[in-house]
């Protein structure tokens, strides 16, 4: 008995102990880990003119200009917005309201040259009827839709963000 | 509980569960495959491609919930050394790989024409990638050793350090940026609409039965063949006393 006791608690405490030493790593890897930095992380952050990495937010409204294979436009986390400008093919999904991911590097200009887009969607899941209810009952936010998508430093849910389809599917 | 430990006592239940879980999956099966497959709606913004969801966010579930079942009997078989625990273990981990290949790549079909990418190194992903190498881990750790019951305590060992990974699967999506969309399934209910969560629950109902149907056969066929081995095992001993070596 006692030795089963015993081997019980070495299990309990061994997992407790990987447990907190996996948390610490991931804490101190966190800018590691995280897949993009918002618009307004880029600003703060003083990143390297020559350093690769991904911006996120959502294209911003009217922003989309195409000329051919040259597309530019502008990813906002509705309180930064960071110039994009890009040469190549989008993904189906990309559209101005839509969450949006880019790779790339910025130039001297401010003007981030992207070699990569890429499409974020969201969670809520629903069929084209009861989008257009959401949206004909006010009860839509294009930007809000994908925010809860985005969980960048000002992109936390909020109470613009439709309620679950759930709710108001009739 | 540890009365489930003697092996007639759990097979018992096991075989009592075994046509429920069968015609349960077959059932689900049935009906949930053509509303999810043809009569559902396609979603507002992805079209027909949200039909691999019910493939994939079943598949997922169950990587999820056969490990969680591989690492709770693996800590049972190194507390209590209760040789069922390992048993289901062992059965388990085998269709658990197979759930995370699944849901990988379903995941990856549904994200290039989604996202744009085939693959990306998210927290999400690269996370189940991991979950995918522990099943594989598992598996050749407790056949490694000459000594099988060396190999099941080592390969348990690495199922409980493993995991450690589910919460990390789980929460990925909100303690990190990804590239992958936040869990469906939320504390204050579903995002998804109702007319697309029917075939969903469906599916991961059909997926779940099967799972516990295939468990009992695999359980049953285990202890089948440690019965022959021990047979075995006594015939060759009882020659060997018949006959003794000059």
């Amino acid at each position: 008995m006692t030795r089963k006791r015993q081997r019980l608690y070495f299990v309990v405490l061994g997992l407790l102990g990987f447990g907190v030493g996996a948390a610490l790593v991931l804490t101190a890897f966190q800018d590691n880990i995280v897949f993009f930095f918002s618009p307004s992380e880029v600003t703060t952050r003083h990143l390297a003119p020559e350093q690769r990495f991904r911006v996120g937010g959502l294209v911003e409204a009217g922003s989309l200009v195409k000329n051919g294979e040259d597309i530019s436009f502008s990813v906002t986390d509705l309180s930064s917005t960071l110039k994009v400008q890009y040469r190549g093919l989008l993904p189906d999904l990309f559209r101005e309201g839509q969450g949006v991911i880019a790779e790339g590097r910025m130039e001297p200009g401010g003007v981030f040259i992207a070699s990569e887009v890429l499409a974020k969607h969201d969670e809520n899941y629903m069929p084209r009827e009861v989008a257009d209810a959401l949206k004909k009952s006010g009860r839509w936010n294009e930007g809000g839709a994908t925010q809860s998508g985005m969980p960048a430093n000002n992109l936390k849910p909020t109470s613009t963000t439709p309620a679950s389809p759930n709710t108001t599917n009739p | 509980m540890h009365r489930f430990a003697n092996p007639t006592q759990f097979m018992r239940i096991a075989d009592a569960v075994y046509p429920w879980a069968a015609g349960l999956s077959l059932i689900l099966f049935l009906a949930g495959l053509p509303i999810a497959l043809v009569t559902s709606p396609p979603d507002y913004q992805q079209g027909e491609t949200v039909r691999i969801m019910y493939v994939h966010v079943s598949s997922a579930w169950l990587m999820m919930m056969v490990y969680g079942i591989v690492a709770a009997n693996s800590a049972a078989f190194l507390v209590w050394r209760h040789p069922m625990a390992n048993l289901v273990a062992k059965a388990s981990a085998p269709m658990g790989a197979v759930f995370t290949a699944l849901a990988l790549i379903t995941g990856m079909l549904w994200g290039q024409p989604m996202w744009g990418t085939f693959w990306v190194w998210d927290g999400r992903l690269t996370s189940t990638l991991i979950l995918f190498f522990l099943y594989l881990g598992y598996l050749a750790l407790g056949d490694a050793f000459e000594d099988s019951e060396r190999g099941d305590k080592a390969a348990a060992i690495l199922a409980l350090v493993g995991s450690v990974n589910l919460p990390i699967i789980h929460f990925s999506v909100e303690w990190w940026n990804t590239l992958h969309q936040p869990s469906i399934i939320k504390m204050d209910g579903m995002t998804v609409d109702k007319s697309l969560l029917l075939p969903l629950f469906l599916m991961m109902g059909a997926f779940t039965s099967y799972y516990v149907a295939v468990l009992v056969l695999r359980l049953r066929s285990e202890l089948l063949a440690a019965k022959i081995r021990n047979a075995r095992m006594s015939q060759v001993a009882v020659n060997q006393a018949a006959q003794p070596a000059e």
